[in-house]
């Protein structure tokens, strides 16, 4: 085990997945300098140099600031042979590709009847929470949730990161990564060497009986810190992790929410049709019975984000907002007349 | 460049097989066999077929929604295009694409879009994987002048540039984005478009002459397979059916005289006069070339009829390579 931050742990996927497959190569605007961090063999530069150096210029390759051929030449390449990675750098610049992914990267392995595969991933960070204002801020993979042919994960912590982005790259379907800067930082001892983590399959972060707690990306650290200070008022929470919107453990969820018969979902996107509406509706549509309190969401509200720090703060799901959504599901044990259990 | 006899009697098998495809599925739309439109390539054989003899075998291409030309003039079979236009299990994209989006990834058909110039990144990526892997092939990426004002277009050619990528961009210029003039909303000569991306750039006048395409488009995938990158050859032509069979505008925004004077230059006509002027082929050589092509596209006809539709289920395979439960 070797004590490792998010962004460490991306850059070893990366690099192992690089070594193990010399189909693997990665494009991007300022990959060669290895700007964000992701793209260096060790902890630092001095230590095994970066990837420019480990791999040449043939499979790592600053790109222009051209979104659409970026992405829409990776899924050719990927079509023909190459398994790239592309690193989008912000969330945000996705929206200059829009065509590619949904009309190329989507629907070619459907349209043409199964003749391509598109092993390629693209990866992107959500620059939330740090002010850096709506052309930078967002947080879009609901969006991307209602395009059949997508992949999606959002790692929440280093394990996962590492774990998933493996599967990813090893994987002959387009993944989208969204990966937080708020978890940047975040570090943990993770297992030494390769490995792999499904898709599909949530991660329970903490057992609990009273609530599920359902948290995504950077609201999961949120959700721990919840649920720490909800058991000291007695309430015991359960989170899970989904880790990949699509495809999404459906199953956990359930499961998770036929102990507890309570519901919180946290979301960091917006609140229209984002993740945590998906799950909301997949939870009363599959185990309406099970449900001892209305469903909530905890979610960014309808908004672009701002610049100012005194006001951006306030809109994303945090340990505070997650907390007192819990107390009101579980306000029926905890004072207020309980509801009507059905059947 | 001299081409051995049977490369030009090929040339004109596939321009034959466009026609006649063609000719067979605007009826076959008429009459209802052929679910939504088609577009043909009617009128444009000699650019299609001219470019892609261009290629080799292994190359790569992509195209647009006038689809069915380019992947018959890169040697694909016509019962499975035949079966895809009619929506059948036995088509070459299992009944999921149709006629505005054929692939055939067998004879390196890498896909039509019906959007107008997205599937240039696609050839522009096959393009990246050949540079890559060092497979020695050339992609082409088929595009209108319509698509020769999409954004994507110049950051293809910008990438493929800098990176010195073995492709060529083709621009077929029928003259008409639909009924919108190319004159009235193109700025300047595409083909000189090229000099700002450093690479050549020529138009080919004449792209009624499946020779002189054939010339033009060679010298660019010649050049792109010796590694010194990529070109634009714009190919002057003229489509002779409507946008899409079927269509009926109000305006006529084509004139007759200018129909009339196009007609007279039919590619299919022209080179069968050429094959026979030169003593490359007699009449009744050419009258069995024409009649083993009707033939073809009758038993593509019948293949496609014979064919089941596809199974409901297939509505949801391919989605991804492993279905997943979802909560449909």
């Amino acid at each position: 085990m070797t004590v490792t931050s998010y962004l460490g742990a991306i850059g070893a996927a990366q690099r192992e997945a690089m070594e193990a497959d010399e189909r693997v190569i990665i494009i991007g605007e300022d990959v060669e300098a290895n700007v964000y961090g992701t793209m260096g063999g060790g902890k630092s530069r001095a230590d095994k140099g970066d990837f420019l150096q480990m791999f040449g210029s043939n499979r790592i390759r600053n790109t222009p600031i051209s979104e659409e051929i970026m992405v829409g030449a990776a899924a050719g390449a990927a079509m023909t042979g190459l398994r790239p990675i592309v690193d989008l750098s912000y969330s945000t610049f996705l929206y200059m590709a829009m065509d590619q992914f949904i009309n190329q990267v989507a629907k070619s392995r459907y349209m043409f009847g199964g003749q391509a595969s598109l092993p390629v991933v693209f990866r992107s960070a959500m620059f939330y929470g740090l002010s850096t204002a709506a052309h930078h801020s967002d947080r879009p993979y609901p969006m991307f949730m209602n395009v059949p042919g997508l992949k999606i994960m959002v790692p929440a912590s280093p394990t996962d990161a590492k774990g998933l982005l493996r599967t990813a790259i090893d994987m002959d379907d387009p993944v989208l990564s969204f990966e937080a800067c708020l978890l940047w930082g975040m570090k943990e001892d993770i297992e030494d060497g390769e490995f792999r983590i499904p898709f599909g399959v949530a991660r329970t972060v903490r057992q609990g009986t009273d609530v599920t707690i359902v948290a995504i990306s950077s609201a999961v650290p949120q959700a721990v810190l919840a649920a720490q200070i909800l058991e000291t008022e007695g309430i015991s929470a359960e989170i899970i992790d989904p880790r990949t919107l699509v495809p999404l453990d459906s199953l956990a969820i359930l499961n998770s929410v036929a102990r507890t018969g309570r519901l919180v979902i946290a979301d960091p996107a917006n609140r229209t049709c984002g993740a945590a509406a998906e799950i909301s509706a997949i939870v009363s549509e599959l185990a309406f019975d099970c449900l001892r309190a209305p469903i909530i969401r905890v979610t960014t509200p309808d908004t672009h984000i701002p610049f100012s720090p005194a006001i951006e703060k306030q809109l994303y799901p945090d340990s505070i907002k997650i907390a007192e959504a819990v107390r009101k599901v579980t306000s029926a044990r905890i004072g207020a007349g309980a509801p009507a259990r059905r059947n | 460049m001299t081409l051995a006899n049977d490369i030009l009697l090929e040339m004109q098998r596939r321009m034959l097989r466009i026609r006649y495809f063609d000719e067979r599925a605007s009826k076959m739309v008429k009459r209802g066999e052929i679910p939504g439109t088609v577009h043909t390539s009617i009128g444009q054989e000699a650019q299609v077929v001219g470019a892609c003899m261009a290629l080799s075998e292994i190359d790569y291409m992509t195209g647009n929604h006038r689809s069915h030309g380019h992947p018959i003039g890169k040697g694909a079979q016509l019962g499975p295009l035949m079966a895809e236009l009619v929506g059948k299990a036995t088509g070459v994209c299992g009944g999921k694409g149709g006629s505005m989006h054929l692939a055939d990834f067998k004879v390196g058909s890498l896909g039509e879009s019906g959007i107008v110039g997205s599937s240039i990144p696609i050839a522009t990526g096959a393009a990246l994987s050949s540079k890559i892997l060092g497979t020695g092939r050339v992609s082409l990426a088929f595009f209108g002048d319509g698509a020769a004002n999409q954004g994507c277009l110049y950051e293809a050619m910008n990438l493929a540039s800098v990176w010195e990528l073995p492709i060529v961009f083709l621009c077929e210029n029928n003259h008409y984005a639909l009924s919108t003039p190319a004159h009235t909303v193109t700025a300047g000569v595409i083909a000189e478009r090229a000099a700002g991306f450093n690479m050549p750039g020529v138009r080919v006048e004449d792209g009624q002459s499946v020779l002189t395409v054939y010339d033009a488009v060679r010298a660019a995938v010649d050049r792109a397979r010796a590694n010194k990158g990529p070109s634009l050859v714009e190919v002057m032509t003229y489509r002779f059916n409507e946008h899409s069979e079927g269509l009926r505008l109000a305006t006529d925004y084509r004139n007759a005289a200018e129909k009339e004077s196009w007609l007279k230059r039919d590619p299919v006509k022209m080179f069968r006069s050429y094959l026979l002027d030169n003593g490359i082929a007699d009449a009744s050589i050419l009258d069995q070339l024409e009649a083993e092509v009707l033939a073809e596209v009758e038993d593509a006809v019948q293949f496609a009829e014979d064919s089941p539709y596809p199974e409901p289920s297939v509505a949801f395979k391919d989605i991804y390579t492993e279905s997943f439960g979802g909560t449909q």
